[in-house]
Parts: structure tokens; sequence; C-alpha cells
């Protein structure tokens, strides 16, 4: 690892370009023990009173350190956001999850194996060095939002729940505070694989918001290569309410597919005032699907992503 | 760099360079060797420490970021003639084979009960709102963050289940 100067903030200001943040540290110790992040100077942000879950219009404001085990375990959550206390508990481990912050899991980077290894190249590391996944192992890889610069997948189970859920994130930078859209947050690689978010540098995240809850069943579904301690292959998160034996509305995200926790309106569209039918689903999975390109290793991802879909919209509608 | 660390009711004092992890502050410097090193990326569970009541991975918390946090580690839980239940549940259960995963799992499992003594749901936990039943599956999944390459799974599981008095544990019907 290379060497840095250690820095703790002591208020938010203090944290803003003041140097590479850390907060949980599982991702960014991680990345610099294997030379990918170089930071000059870290700053400790774990001290900061950003630590607390409110109720905020009806929703929720999410402090950017409270840890993913007290986000997925907090009462409110449990009873009214259930899709994002299962999207987290899915993540990662027990050690981890009481390690990792709200702020710092939004922006973990990609797992993409030549991301990680600095002897290969990679547009998102190296803008400009080439991307070694296409052509090479890819079982990880995008099949939607991908562009030929850069074809990784975004790693984050809480950001799906967040998707759905339309959350936004609030940015305290030098000009003060704003508050984005999560769907407006990630960026999609094109020719700049390296910019994954609208975050300047030197800005901070506070808080993670969430509106009031949706009505409707909810749940998080996550295909992976074993059954605990693994990443998304693909995964589906989502809220939906039928009335009258038909489809009101839908809220759905998908993870492990895309460089960004991945929604689509046109599928929700599809969906709503429509019966629960597999021809309902297989119609609007046509659209979820209608760009996906597999790289080879990871062309299973399009059929499993229609069947995990299918079968998420049939355990949320059924009976209901 | 200088920090004051409280590890097993002790105070020390680190002098290392910042990026020396918590658990080679551990290790190299402060002669406490029986947190493992498996993977150093946070894959393996073998660095597993209690950190203010919670478990967390040593590997990848840096030592200078811990000043004023209370750490224990597997020599903290337990000595000979003076073991915690898990540590004697583990050694009656063979809970291992060549045993270097084990300060892990203790540490994982003892803090982990805590866990569910709070009421934490697990993925595996059908409703989430209610307070979790303890199952081998719920010890499984809550367990998935320790790897054991000797595959001692059945008797870890076995050991958790006697502590934790999980309806149903094998020898307990007997
Ligand atoms: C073995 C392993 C398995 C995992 N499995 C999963 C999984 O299945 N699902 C999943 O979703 N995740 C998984 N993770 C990833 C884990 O969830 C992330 O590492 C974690 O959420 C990152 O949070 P952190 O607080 O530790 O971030 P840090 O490592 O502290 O920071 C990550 C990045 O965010 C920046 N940052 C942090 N906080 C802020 C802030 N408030 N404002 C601005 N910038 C900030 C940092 O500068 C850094 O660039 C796994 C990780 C490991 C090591
Ligand atoms: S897919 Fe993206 S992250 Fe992976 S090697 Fe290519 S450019 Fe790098
Ligand atoms: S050594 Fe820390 S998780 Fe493997
Ligand atoms: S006992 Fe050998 S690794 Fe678990």
């Amino acid at each position: 690892m290379k060497p840095f100067d250690y820095a703790r903030a002591q208020d938010v200001s203090g944290a803003l370009d003041a140097g590479k943040i850390i907060a949980g540290g599982t991702n960014l110790l991680d990345l610099m023990k294997l030379g990918v992040e170089t930071p000059e100077r870290v700053v400790d942000i774990t001290r900061l009173d950003l630590k607390r879950i409110e109720d905020h219009e009806g929703g929720l404001r999410i402090g950017a350190l409270v840890s993913n085990s007290d986000l997925a375990v907090d009462d409110r959550v449990r009873r009214n956001y259930e899709v994002l206390s299962r999207a987290l508990l899915s993540g990662a481990s027990g050690q981890l999850r009481n390690m990792a912050t709200t702020g710092g899991n939004l922006l973990q980077r990609t797992r993409c194996y030549y991301f990680q290894d600095v002897a290969s190249p990679c547009n998102k590391r190296e803008p400009g060095s080439g991307c070694r996944a296409k052509g090479g192992a890819t079982r990880l890889h995008a099949i939607l939002g991908a562009s030929e610069h850069c074809i990784a997948t975004h790693p984050s189970d809480m950001a799906v729940a967040m998707q759905a859920l339309d959350a936004s994130v609030e940015i305290e930078g030098a000009e003060g505070t704003r508050t984005v859209p999560l769907a407006e947050f990630y960026v999609l690689p094109g020719d700049r694989p390296d910019i994954e978010t609208v975050l300047k540098p030197g800005e901070l995240i506070t808080a993670v918001i969430l509106p009031a809850p949706l009505p409707g069943r909810q749940t998080y579904r996550k295909v992976r290569d074993r059954a605990s301690y693994a990443f998304a292959l693909v995964s589906v998160a989502g809220i939906v309410s039928v009335k009258d034996g038909v489809i009101e509305q839908a809220a759905l995200a998908f993870g492990g597919v895309a460089p960004r926790p991945w929604r689509n309106l046109e599928v929700e569209t599809a969906l709503a005032g429509r019966e629960p039918t597999r021809e309902t689903f297989d119609a609007a999975a046509d659209i979820l699907l209608a760009g996906a390109e597999g790289q080879g290793g990871n062309d299973f991802k399009i059929p499993l992503l229609r069947r995990t879909f299918r079968a998420v919209l049939g355990e949320l509608t059924q009976g209901a | 760099m200088k920090t004051t660390l409280t590890i097993n009711g002790a105070s020390y004092e680190l002098e290392a360079d910042s990026r020396t992890s918590l658990l080679d502050a551990l290790r190299n410097h402060l002669g406490l060797t029986g947190s493992k090193k498996g993977c150093d990326h946070g894959q393996c569970g073998s660095c597993t420490v209690i950190a203010d009541g919670r478990r967390i991975n040593s590997c990848l918390t840096l030592a200078c970021m811990m000043d004023g946090v209370e750490i224990t580690t597997i020599e903290g839980l337990g000595e000979p003639g003076a073991l915690s239940p898990l540590q004697d549940a583990f050694v009656r259960h063979d809970g291992y084979q060549c045993g270097y995963c084990t300060p892990g799992q203790i540490c994982a499992a003892t803090a982990m009960l805590d866990e569910i003594k709070a009421g934490w749901p697990s993925v595996v936990t059908d409703d989430l709102t209610a307070s979790p039943e303890l199952s081998e599956a719920e010890i499984s999944e809550r367990m998935s963050g320790n790897l054991c390459r000797c595959a001692a799974y059945p008797n870890i599981v076995d050991a958790i289940s006697e502590v934790a008095g999980v309806n149903g544990w094998k020898e307990a019907a007997e």
C-alpha cells in the first residue's frame, strides 16, 4: 500500500476538499491494498454526527454513516421498507455490514477482476488504457447500459433497493447542500467509465432520503454463485400493489446487470393496469431486455434476469 | 503515528505507520496472535474481532481509526481453564480441524448471539418484523462471513446451536 497521511474530520466542513474519505473502509482499504486506490491523504469521517435515522416528510433520512447493519435492523425499515432491509441483509457478511456505511456502500467500486488487477488495462482505472474484460472473463459483467469502453457492473445490493424506493442523495459541497435523485446520481460509463456519479471531487454524501413507503408488497431476490456472502449475478428489488385483480403500481430495480442500479419506467408502465399473468410479465420483460447484450461469459444473465423478474412478480402478486 | 488502543480491557500505546491494519497491529506490534490473517481482504473472516460489541474484520480496519473503541479478541474471551461457553463447545464438538479459522469463528459467533438477543433478523428470516428464531439455517446464514478451509461446518453449527439452545439440537433431544 502506498503511504498516506491520515487525518480525522471534526465536522462536515472539515471533510470537504480534505482528501480521500474513509468511512467503513471495507472497499477503500481493500482497493488500497491492491494498489487500485492510491490516495495521498485519507480523511476519516467516522466521528461525524451522521449516524442517525430520522423520520422525514413521511419517509426517512438516513445519515451517511449509518451502518448497513443498523439500517437493515431498524424497526421502521423492517416494517415499511422490507425491500431495503432484505437487500442489505443479503449483502456481504455480518462483520462487513457492521463496518460498511450507507455513503460508502453507494460509492463502492465495481468487482470487475481487471479493475482490481493493476497489471491489466482498464479504462475505469486508467482512462484510455483499454478494457481487458472485453473478450475476457465476463461472468460478473453488464448486459444493460454498458459501453464499448467499459462493461462493469455496480455491485451494491442496497442501492438497487433504494433505486426502487425513489431515494435521493443529500450532498454537501463547498457551495452548499444539494439533493440528487438516485436515478440521476449514477452516470453511465460512455467514454469516461472512470466517472461513476455526479459527486464532484471534495464533496461529501451526508444522507440518503427515502420518500414515504409505497403501498403493496416488497421483496428483494438475489441470485448468486453461493447461497450467502457473494455478490449478485442478478437481483430484483420489487414493490408491487394489486387491486381488484390488476396490478395497480409496480416499482422495480435490477442489480448485477448494469453499471448502475437499473430501473426502466417503461417496464413499470407495461405492468400497470394489467392482470398479473405470465403473458403480462413476459411482455414487460421483453421491454426490460430489449437492449440487453451478452459478452459471452455473462450471456446466461439474459434468461436469468427474465426468470428472476417473473418469479418476483409472481411472488408479489400471488393471492393479492 | 501514535494511537491508544483498548484491547481486552487493557490499554496499549501503538506507534505504527498509518497503513497498519488493526489485524497487523494486533499480531505484529502487540503480540496478540490469536486473530488470524487468511485473505487480508474481508473475504474469509479469520481476522474477526469484536469492536464495541460488534464483530468486524480487523484486516479492513486501520488501527489508527480505533482509539476509544473497546476491542475484544479471542484472547479476551477466555483462556485455558476458563473457556467461554463457545470456546468450550467448539472443543467438545470438534468444531475445527486445523484450527486456523477458529478464533474468527468464535469471535463472530459470540457477537452473532448478541445480535440474535437484540432481535436482528437475517436474510433467511421469513417475517422481518418478528423476533428471529434461531435454527441451523439461521446459524449458517449468520456465520457465512467465516470460511473454514477444513469444512468443519457441521460441528461448528452444532457447537453454536448448543450454546444458543437451538430447539431440537441433536444431542439435546436424545
Ligand atoms: C468480501 C466482500 C463481500 C461483499 N459483498 C457484498 C455484497 O454481496 N453486496 C454488496 O452490496 N456489497 C458487498 N460488499 C461491499 C460492501 O458493501 C462495501 O465495501 C461497503 O458498503 C462500503 O462501505 P464503507 O463504508 O466500508 O466504504 P469505504 O470503503 O469507507 O468507502 C468506499 C468509497 O466511498 C467513499 N465514501 C465513503 N463515505 C463517503 C461519504 N459519506 N461521502 C463521500 N464519499 C464517501 C470513499 O472515499 C470510498 O471511495 C462486499 C465487500 C467485501 C469486502
Ligand atoms: S469492464 Fe470496466 S472496469 Fe472492467 S476492465 Fe473493462 S474498463 Fe475496467
Ligand atoms: S483476513 Fe480478514 S477477512 Fe480474511
Ligand atoms: S479448522 Fe481449518 S480452516 Fe477451519
